[in-house]
């Protein structure tokens, strides 16, 4: 035992340091990133209704979130009596962990370096699908282990909403894949350095990107995953009118801020799945000398927060939906036509020459 | 070998990080917050009320039509990623055994649809 | 080594989290180990190089199948201590198939002998990994031409789940006003207004036969 734990350390030991490293820097710039994404939502929503939004924790508001983390470190930890405690307590940890999970093979940038990615695994895509399915279940363990109506009935409704629609964002990124014909998520971002765009004369422009070539699945994501993430005009999970806050109604403390924090990394790790699918990753806009000359990263972190600019304007502008109209336009308006989007597309690349 | 362990060692890794931070900030509270349960705070809310009755109850047999249906479409799903994968080799074939393969899953969803079972009441 | 060291620790949290799933009393606990069984299969999928189908195991069985197990353990009403005592009524024919399947398995382990290493070798269905040929695209390449009669065998299957599913648990309540999207968006000043004359001195009262609901 000793001798495999000698050869292990001997073959992977500086490489598993590296790794470590790797891992939490990301993970630390990520967490700060969102501590600041946070406070953007905040902001637009206040500014939309023409308030100020949080500005009395540093300047123009700027630590908000961090003073938010230091209370909630700070606050009593509330266990109900008739809950099942292992359950209660897993569930946020497991929403939080699966909402990270996703963010190691999001790819931010390649260059000379290599490419800047956790694990640029073959499978990437499915792997973002797989995490995406895992997160209704932070959500009916929440809901169940609470032992309470509120969250019980919160936690259904989430469970159904989220399969719903996770259909369309299936067959969504098929019709992105079947333009790419790789499951690598670095592949789907260079293969959008041609497209359209080229064949009308601006290469590598904003117009080779899948958004162009793709946009009406452009927009059947960007709500799908509205829904997924149960943002607002979506979030019957936690309608304060009908549901108090939903499943997060007994929830204190940290087990709330890990809730609060997952649902904030997944809809990044949204963003970025837009990003990459649909708005060209890291490639400029245009491929002329000062646009070109910015690192990549700068793109995909600016395009990050456009995306997630529009889900802050989508909470404050549209009112919420009904249950029953939830349904329907998850499965009678999105399925259909994403499922048509997909043999379109697949005839066209197939009988339009487009395949050699 | 050498290849899979590079790609999926790291996911691990970052996992069992994301996990650390978690249960840290998870176990705080509970190292430096006071606490001072009684049994008002740690009984479950219910708008000032008692609980009239246990929260697990039965509920609609929809929500079990739903989760089945997803299901169904989740492995439509699954057989269209190595067809993506693999579109450019397979040809014309390939296409139309797809789209035959498709087909019979319309019918199905059509007839779903007709019946009414898309219908949320 | 390391595939070694996450093959044992993969199939021995696999044993125990199946041997959890029955011996633990509650049944959403059994239905999280099982999740966790599920987990360490695909972690074991991934050591065969099977990446697509582990990655598939995550979504269907995970995602998917047991969503539907949870709903219904949650949220049905299942008098478990009456399946705890039909477990002990049947425990003797239990222990008989138990008995067999594990001699059938203790035979083919003898017959292909000992020689089965903990890690096996990949050998023909994965390509290899320096060929350029991903595992996907591989099992793609061949299920859509070669076995393209199973495969629409499997259409056919989910055809016939999707009616099933609809004919045992479809039942429609009586009674409930659905919204019809397409009525409320066709309605327009023509369907929606009306314009009345009222003559001086008299009352509006308008004509039962364009107003059903309001006659009600």
């Amino acid at each position: 035992m000793l001798d495999t734990l000698q050869t292990f350390m001997n073959d992977y030991g500086w490489n598993l340091l590296v790794l470590i490293g790797f891992s939490l820097l990301l993970l630390v710039v990520l967490l700060v990133i969102i501590a600041f994404l946070l406070l953007m939502d905040r902001k637009v929503w206040a500014a939309v209704q023409m308030r100020r939004g949080p500005n009395v924790v540093g300047p123009f508001g700027l630590l908000q979130s961090f003073a938010d983390l230091l209370k909630f470190v700070l606050k009593e930890p509330i266990i109900p009596s008739g809950s099942d405690k292992v359950v209660f307590l897993l569930a946020p940890l497991a929403t939080a962990t699966c909402a990270l999970a996703s963010w190691a093979v999001i790819p931010v940038n390649e260059n000379s370096w290599g490419r800047w990615v956790i694990s640029d695994m073959n499978v990437g895509i499915l792997y973002l699908l797989a995490i995406s399915s895992l997160g209704v279940y932070g959500i009916i363990m929440g809901g169940w282990a609470s032992n309470s109506k509120y969250p019980f009935m919160g936690a259904l409704r989430s469970a159904a909403q989220m399969v719903s629609y996770e259909v369309s964002i299936g067959f969504v990124i098929i019709c992105v894949l079947l333009c790419v014909g790789s499951l690598n998520v670095t592949d789907v971002v260079n293969s959008q350095k041609t497209g359209i765009g080229t064949h009308i004369g601006l290469t590598n422009s904003l117009f080779d990107w899948n958004w162009f070539a793709l946009f009406p699945m452009f927009v059947v994501f960007f709500i799908s995953a509205l829904a997924e993430t149960n943002r607002p005009p979506f979030d019957l999970v936690e309608a304060e009118s009908e549901l108090v806050a939903g499943f997060m109604v007994e929830y204190s403390s940290t087990p709330y801020l890990l809730y609060m924090l997952g649902e904030y990394v997944s809809i990044t790790a949204m963003c970025a799945m837009t990003t990459i699918l649909f708005l060209g990753g890291w490639l400029p806009p245009l491929d002329i000398w000062p646009l070109n000359a910015v690192p990549g990263i700068f793109w995909f972190l600016i395009k990050v927060v456009f995306v997630f600019f529009m889900f802050a304007m989508v909470k404050a502008m549209v009112p919420r939906y009904r249950y029953d109209q939830l349904m329907r336009l998850g499965w009678k308006v999105f399925l259909p036509l994403s499922l048509v989007m997909v043999v379109i597309t697949a005839a066209v690349l197939q009988f339009g020459g487009f395949l050699s | 070998m050498m290849d899979l362990t590079s790609q999926y060692l790291p996911i691990a890794i970052f996992i069992g990080v994301a996990l650390f931070i978690g249960g840290a900030l998870m176990v705080a509270p509970f190292l430096v917050a006071v606490r001072n349960p009684d049994p008002e705070k740690v009984s479950a809310y219910e708008c000032g009320f008692n609980a009239f009755d246990d929260a697990r109850m039965k509920f609609d047999v929809r929500f079990y039509l739903v989760s089945i249906l997803f299901i169904i479409f989740d492995l439509e799903i699954a057989f269209l990623f190595p067809w993506a994968a693999a579109f450019r080799e397979i040809g014309v074939f390939g296409f139309w055994s797809m789209m035959v393969f498709l087909g019979v899953l319309t019918i199905g969803f059509i007839y779903e649809w007709k019946k009414g079972a898309l219908e949320w009441d | 080594m390391a595939s070694a060291l996450f093959f044992y620790l993969f199939s021995v949290l696999a044993v125990a989290s199946g041997a959890s799933v029955i011996l633990t009393k509650n049944p959403v606990h059994a239905v999280l180990f099982l999740i966790l069984a599920f987990f360490n299969a695909a972690g074991l999928f991934v050591l065969l190089n099977a990446e697509f189908l582990a990655m598939l195991l995550v979504i269907v069985y995970v995602g998917a199948v047991s969503v539907l197990f949870l709903f219904v353990v949650m949220m049905l009403d299942v008098d478990f201590a009456e399946l705890k005592a039909g477990f002990i009524k049947n425990a003797k024919i239990g222990a008989l198939i138990g008995g067999l399947v594990l001699v059938e398995l203790l035979a083919l382990v003898g017959y292909k002998g000992l020689a089965v290493s903990p890690v096996m070798s990949p050998s023909s269905p994965v390509p290899a990994a320096d060929s350029g040929i991903t595992n996907t695209r591989a099992l793609g390449e061949i299920l859509y031409t070669k076995y393209v009669y199973y495969f629409e065998g499997a259409g056919l299957i989910l055809l016939v789940a999707m009616i099933g599913a609809i004919v045992l648990t479809l039942k429609h309540r009586k009674g409930v006003k659905r919204q019809s999207i397409s009525a409320q968006v066709a309605r327009g000043p023509a369907t929606g207004l009306e314009v009345v004359k009222v003559p001086s001195g008299g009352s509006v009262i308008p004509p039962p036969a364009k107003h059903p609901e309001a006659a009600e």
